[in-house]
């Protein structure tokens, strides 16, 4: 009998707690004609190479019967040098530019950087949200990305499923990007010799990048939230970066004295997959948003990532938040940090970026709510990129500073 | 194959343990508060996802879509 009131007096505290959530919902719905914008400018800059500055407007819309609009406009502009993947030697280097119409040196000792480097980047991408019924949603999204060598047109579509009284819901997403590159200079071959007269396999190529995702959110107890995720990905195509050289090396360990840099040349296929795990828990008013990612492909790269936030609420209005992310990679067996005369093989690459590799993030957070519509945050961070293996590539060191603001309008 | 089975077997588990799991209605205050949700800053995860993507070789894990870029 117990029991039985008990159950009774949950089923209208649900029902009363569900109508009023509606009812708040819908008189939001009605009334509401705003915008939420969100905005933020990261400013980023790596000790003598490259600098970007890169402006983002996300914007929101309620369009009423929970449908929304999400917009995200992002402007990035890059400037400085980047490795071109040649090691560095006792002598002055001099290398061919990608447009092969000049060179540029880099002194002894010093790790060539092709200062050549500039980009700026135009992306736009729609997201359409509407529930088809009142557990299930589905997301259509579209982007585009246009840089002055590469453009990216991709749709993507997730659908979610809330059940077990909205504690779990299931999620299902599916992606694809078709991407156009058009290296200045043309699409060098492969594995062929950097010269101002390089052979070219044409002036552009392409590449198809699919994605899938298959997710389970928990919701664990009143203060924490977990998900897991599965991510299936499959890229083909062109996937080698054309600016990017080898050293070759002869049986004395010196440059060969003929075709002493070979461009790059990474397989047409990969697939990937990754398993990514989160959890939000909360205390008191504080927050830990704690996530750890596998990731796993057919290069053989896999690595682990662990990522922890700690929200601290000063008052109502203010927090503080410490952030450390840490990223532990494997190389990819095509990862050479310079070839040798005589056993050129079939993929080469020697971008650090394949390479057993650490990074180190630290940033800092503060956030503080300037009336009830908006908000403004402030956040600095130092990054760390280092081998961890025999490979001796310079560590790359970079601090971002992002400014957030947060509106309705 | 083996795997992508293992991971099958992992979900299961973890979907099964849901039934202990959970909350009431009128219990979710504290999970509707907007720092509690999975991505309270989705800025600060575009930004940070597309530095990544830039200079490590994995991505994926969160989410899928939002567009590519050639990040060389």
């Amino acid at each position: 009998m117990q029991l039985k009131k008990s159950k009774s007096v949950r089923k209208v505290l649900a029902v009363a707690t569900t109508s009023l959530l509606s009812g708040m919902a819908h008189s939001a719905n009605s009334g509401d004609n705003s915008w939420e914008m969100d905005s933020a400018v990261l400013f980023y800059s790596e000790a003598d190479r490259v600098s970007v500055i890169e402006p983002v407007v996300s914007l929101r819309k309620d369009m009423g019967d929970e449908h929304f609009l999400n917009l995200r406009f992002v402007f990035d502009s890059l400037t400085g040098s980047s490795p071109n993947g040649a090691i560095k030697t006792s002598s002055a280097q001099t290398f061919t530019t990608p447009s092969g119409n000049s060179t540029y040196i880099t002194a002894a000792n010093e790790t060539p950087l092709d200062s050549t480097f500039h980009d700026t980047r135009v992306a736009v991408n729609a997201e359409w949200e509407k529930p088809l019924n009142k557990t299930t949603k589905v997301t259509y999204g579209a982007n585009i990305s246009k840089e002055f060598d590469y453009q990216s047109l991709g749709v993507s579509a997730n659908f979610s499923w809330d059940f077990n009284n909205r504690n779990t819901t299931l999620t299902a997403g599916a992606a694809i990007n078709a991407d156009t590159i058009n290296p200045v200079g043309g699409v060098p071959t492969g594995l062929t010799a950097m010269s101002a007269s390089k052979l070219t396999t044409g002036s552009d190529d392409t590449k198809t990048v699919t994605d899938l995702i298959l997710g389970v959110t928990q919701v664990i107890n009143r203060t924490t939230l977990m998900q897991l995720n599965l991510n299936i990905g499959s890229d083909s195509g062109y996937m080698t970066d054309p600016y990017k050289i080898l050293s070759v090396l002869d049986g004395s360990g010196n440059l060969r004295a003929t075709d002493p840099y070979l461009y790059e040349k990474r397989p047409d296929s990969r697939s990937r997959q990754a398993l990514y795990w989160k959890t939000v828990m909360g205390f008191s008013d504080d927050v830990l948003n704690l996530s750890y990612r596998y990731y796993w492909d057919d290069w053989d790269v896999s690595s682990h990532t662990i990522e922890a936030k700690y929200r601290f609420s000063l008052g109502d209005k203010q927090y503080i938040q410490p952030e450390v992310r840490y990223y532990l990679q494997d190389k990819a067996n095509f990862y050479y940090y310079n070839l040798v005369d005589g056993a050129i093989p079939t993929y080469a690459s020697a971008d650090y970026r394949l390479a057993d590799l650490k990074t180190t993030t630290l940033a800092f957070k503060y956030g503080i709510d300037l009336d009830k519509d908006s908000e403004f945050a402030v956040r600095i961070g130092k990054m760390n990129q280092t081998s961890n293996g025999d490979a001796p590539f310079e560590d790359v060191d970079a601090t971002f500073v992002q400014l957030n603001y947060r509106m309705v309008f | 194959m083996k795997l992508p089975i293992s991971i099958f077997l992992i979900l299961t588990a973890f979907i099964s343990g849901c039934s202990s799991w959970g909350v009431q209605p009128w219990e979710r205050n504290k999970l509707a508060e907007k720092k509690m949700q999975l991505e309270p800053a989705l800025l600060d995860s575009y930004l940070d996802s597309h530095i990544y993507y830039s200079k490590e070789t994995s991505s994926g894990g969160a989410g899928v879509g939002g567009g590519g870029c050639g990040c060389n």
